[in-house]
Parts: structure tokens; C-alpha cells; sequence
């Protein structure tokens, strides 16, 4: 018996499967995996995120602790509202965990952290909250949903009053807001527009249903993981942990080495790795042939070297199987993959594969 | 609560058997292996004249979350593998126990099938797996 979100007994009684995630017992399906996953691409599903770790940072110094923390750079963040996505980093540049923070205000900032990390995150955010006079506060009476897809905007608008329906329409991309005792931001982890709400635990049942009764289909975490993979978003433990950095993780575009004078934690060992160049990549992978990439296989790379897929699946929109693999810095557009023991063609590609509902890799 | 056709023999790992009329076995899984894979989206199925030992690997099933290993329930040769099953995997799902079959062996002569199970005894390993 793992730990259980406030929506867990309604997930049962939708017919939902539970697995175990990360500790969590989780929907992973309602119905048909595919189904919810195009739900999502061509209309709108509601996700519970309840599971991903609301952590409150509160005081006058929280800027430079983030400063510190992260190696994106809070200092981006100039409006009220605006979020930011990175890395939590050790000494040696490894990642300790990826995070979305946003800035509520001056002495208020707001982080959202993966299930599966959320107690290594709390010792370590709390170890150097306390030197910057920083309060750290877990959000546990909180849930979570993410509303995804083209309607799902629209839809989770009428749920608010009139005025707060305007004020969430007129939220910018990766920004988010207190709005009718919610927190809406437009953010989200499937390549979709949509909004992750955050709401009293109490009320997530009921607005889950009315969700539901506006046309949102529930989708559970089978399709957000085939959804985040077409997006070309990488999933903590499995395409990055503490020993990968940024650099072989696809996540270079996540690491602030400007302005110099900021002293963030891994940063000394990112620059003596980005200085030498890094040796690893993590690359899209297209299979041509028939199969389906997973997690592990073996990519071999014509002339020498070898790699690893970090996550593989088949995907619902490109109806075509596809991954990540981290493989050697000089490897070239054709690979192969091992899947039991037979060579498999596969094309290396710039992720996303698809976004908006586009695919955005040549099939041929 | 999963349907258990009454005309065939079973597996403990959720294969079905069905004797036909040339004297070659079909095979395929149950609705129940099918409904806890979910949407199916590639079938590996042997080629003809294969021979396989019983209980060897001799296709494979993959969903959206995972790959599965077929067992051959019966030793023989592989007379044929379901041909539709390349282009439309989601077969199996729709209809396990008609268009979605898997293989045909011819059974090795003097074949043992006595570990297959009956309908009502694989309804009994069902209940006892929680369906």
C-alpha cells in the first residue's frame, strides 16, 4: 500500500488501474492508454499531479537562495507570476532533481518538485534555506490537476467566476496566478497548452467531476508519460539523476553560466566539463523498423561506440516508436538498437517529435 | 469476470489452445492477458517452420507499457503466424480469441498437452490472481 492523493478513491471508482509510482499509488489508466493519450493531442484531459511536491520559500533572501540552488537563474523572473524551469544540482554538476519554480513575489516563491525526489529535495532545499533565513513550507494540503490539451484552456475557464475566467485566459505561457482561491499557471508537461491547477485538497474530487462533465477525459499516467515523451521533455530517474549533468541531458539549454558572478551550486564542475566538452549526449530517437524502443537497450553507432536508451515507447501520434538514448558526443544521424538480440535502424532526431498536436520529425 | 471460452484449453500464463480440424493447434492469449497488457501496439509471431518446445518464448506481445513473452503451450512445428497482427497488432485486443489468434502449430509427434489447463480450472487460477 503506497501513499494516496485526495483523488485516489475517485480514480477507483472511474475504473481507474492503480500501479505504484515512485511510493504513489497512481491511476497509470482509466480506459485505453491510446485513447487518453489522443483525449489529450486533440481535445483535453485532467491529469492528477497531487503526487509532485508543492513546496512554499518564504523571506526576504528566497532570490538569492534560488540563486544559489538552481543552475537557471531566477533572476530571469521579473514579473510576478513568471515561472522557470531547471535543475537542482550537486557539487559535481549532477543532477539532484528538476523543478518548476515561479515568483510570486519578493519573499514568496513557489517550487513544484517530482514525486520520487521530494524527501532528498526537502533535506537539501532546507539545509541551505537556513543559512539564507529562508522558510520552507510543504504544501501538503494541496492536489494537483494538469488540464492538457487545444480545449483544455477553455473548458477549465468555466469553471471560474466570470472575471477569473478572464484573468485565466489572459495568462501568459509558463506563468501562473491566485485566482478564485486556485492557483492556475499555464504550464504543463505534455507538449499541449492547458493550465496545472493547484486547490485545497477537499475540492479536487468535485472539480475533478466537473471536469469530467465539460468533456475533459481523465487520463492517467500511462499517456502523461507517452505525451511528455513526443514532447521531447525529459522524466527525472530515468534520462537524467545524480550521475548525469545537464550538458548529456539535453538540459544545456536550462544552465545559466551567465551572469558570471552568480555562485550556484555545480557550477564550478559544469564549466571544467563544458571547457573539455562533454564527452555523452542525450539525442530523439526514430525507429524505421518495426519494434518498440525501451528504456536500456543497447544503441550501437556505426564505427564505434555504443549508447543506452533512457526512455523508449511506442507514440500514439507518429504511430511510430520512438526515445531518448544518451549515445557519444560524435555520433551520427544512423544507429542501431538492440531489442532482443536483433539490429534495428534508427535515425537520430532533434526532439520534440510533436507539439501543438503537430508531428515535428520527417517519418520517411 | 474475464470471458473463458468453453471449447478451448489454457495456460498458466495465459495462452489458449483451440484444435482444429487439419489436426494443427491455434494459439493466442486470453481476453484477460490482453486487457491487462492494454492497447497493443506490435506483434512478433513466428515463422512458419519453426519448431518450438513447449513452454519456450515464441512471440512476443508489446503495449504501450511493456513487452511480453508468448510461451508455445505445446511442442510442434509453426505452421503459420497470424500475418494481419503486423500492420494491425490492436487485433488481439478486439477479438483475442477469433481474429486475433497468434500462431498454428503442428504438435511434435506424441506431444504432451496434459499441462494445459481446463476452462474452469483457468477460471480458477483467474479468481485466485484477484480477477
Amino acid at each position: 500500500m503506497g501513499r494516496k492523493t485526495p483523488l485516489f478513491e475517485l480514480h477507483r471508482e472511474l475504473g481507474a488501474r492503480i500501479v505504484d509510482f515512485s511510493g504513489w499509488d497512481m491511476p497509470v489508466q482509466y480506459s485505453s492508454q491510446i485513447g487518453e493519450h489522443h483525449a489529450v493531442r486533440r481535445a483535453a484531459g485532467v491529469f492528477d499531479v497531487s503526487h509532485m511536491c508543492v513546496i512554499d520559500l518564504k523571506g526576504a533572501r528566497v532570490r538569492p537562495l534560488l540563486q544559489r540552488l538552481l543552475a537557471n537563474d531566477v533572476g530571469k523572473l521579473l514579473s510576478a507570476g513568471k515561472a522557470l524551469y531547471g535543475c537542482l544540482l550537486n557539487e559535481a554538476g549532477g543532477i539532484i532533481d528538476d523543478l518548476i519554480v515561479y515568483f510570486l513575489s519578493d519573499s514568496w516563491f513557489r517550487a513544484v518538485v517530482n514525486a520520487g525526489t521530494r524527501d532528498k529535495d526537502l533535506v537539501w532545499i532546507r539545509r541551505h534555506a537556513h543559512e539564507f533565513g529562508v522558510e520552507v513550507l510543504e504544501r501538503t494540503d494541496l492536489a494537483m490537476l494538469a488540464v492538457q490539451g487545444p480545449e483544455a484552456r477553455a473548458k477549465t475557464a468555466k469553471l471560474l467566476s466570470a472575471a477569473g475566467a478572464d484573468t485565466a485566459l489572459a495568462l501568459e505561457r509558463f506563468s501562473g496566478r491566485e485566482i478564485d482561491a486556485l492557483f492556475v499557471a499555464r504550464t504543463g508537461y505534455t507538449g499541449e497548452d492547458g493550465f496545472e491547477v493547484m486547490l485545497p485538497a477537499s475540492e479536487a474530487t468535485r472539480v475533478w467531476r466537473e471536469l469530467n462533465s465539460l468533456g475533459v477525459a481523465s487520463c492517467g499516467l500511462g499517456a502523461r508519460d507517452t505525451l511528455r515523451l513526443e514532447a521531447g521533455m525529459n522524466l527525472y530517474g530515468n534520462d537524467m539523476d545524480e550521475s548525469t549533468h545537464p550538458f548529456e541531458s539535453g538540459l544545456a539549454w536550462t544552465v545559466a553560466m551567465e551572469p558570471r558572478g552568480r555562485p550556484f551550486i555545480g557550477r564550478e564542475a559544469l564549466a571544467a566539463i563544458r571547457s573539455q566538452g562533454s564527452p555523452r549526449k542525450l539525442v530523439g530517437l526514430l525507429l524505421e523498423d518495426r519494434g518498440v524502443l525501451r528504456g536500456h537497450q543497447k544503441v550501437l553507432i556505426p564505427g564505434d561506440g555504443a549508447g543506452e536508451i533512457t526512455s523508449g515507447t511506442f507514440s500514439p501520434t507518429l504511430e511510430r516508436s520512438i526515445a531518448f538514448a544518451r549515445v557519444p558526443a560524435a555520433a551520427a544521424d544512423k544507429v542501431q538498437v538492440d531489442i532482443r538480440g536483433k539490429l534495428l535502424n534508427a535515425r537520430v532526431v532533434q526532439p520534440p517529435f510533436v507539439r501543438l498536436g503537430k508531428a515535428l520529425v520527417q517519418l520517411q | 469476470m474475464s470471458k473463458v471460452p468453453a471449447d478451448l484449453e489454457y495456460t498458466k500464463t495465459h495462452e489458449w489452445v483451440r484444435a482444429l480440424a487439419d489436426g494443427t493447434f491455434e494459439i493466442g492469449i486470453t481476453n484477460h492477458a490482453q486487457h491487462s497488457l492494454g492497447d497493443l501496439v506490435f506483434v512478433e509471431v513466428p515463422e512458419a517452420g519453426r519448431t518450438v518446445k513447449a513452454g519456450e518464448p515464441c512471440a512476443v506481445v508489446e503495449s504501450v507499457k511493456a513487452a511480453s513473452d508468448v510461451y508455445a503451450p505445446i511442442a510442434g512445428e509453426v505452421a503459420a503466424g497470424n500475418p494481419r497482427l503486423v500492420s494491425e497488432p490492436e487485433t488481439v485486443n478486439a477479438d483475442p480469441y477469433g481474429a486475433g489468434w497468434l500462431m498454428r502449430l503442428r504438435p511434435a509427434p506424441g506431444a504432451a498437452a496434459a499441462a494445459l489447463l481446463s476452462p474452469a480450472d483457468y477460471q480458477k487460477l483467474l479468481h485466485a490472481e484477484g480477477d
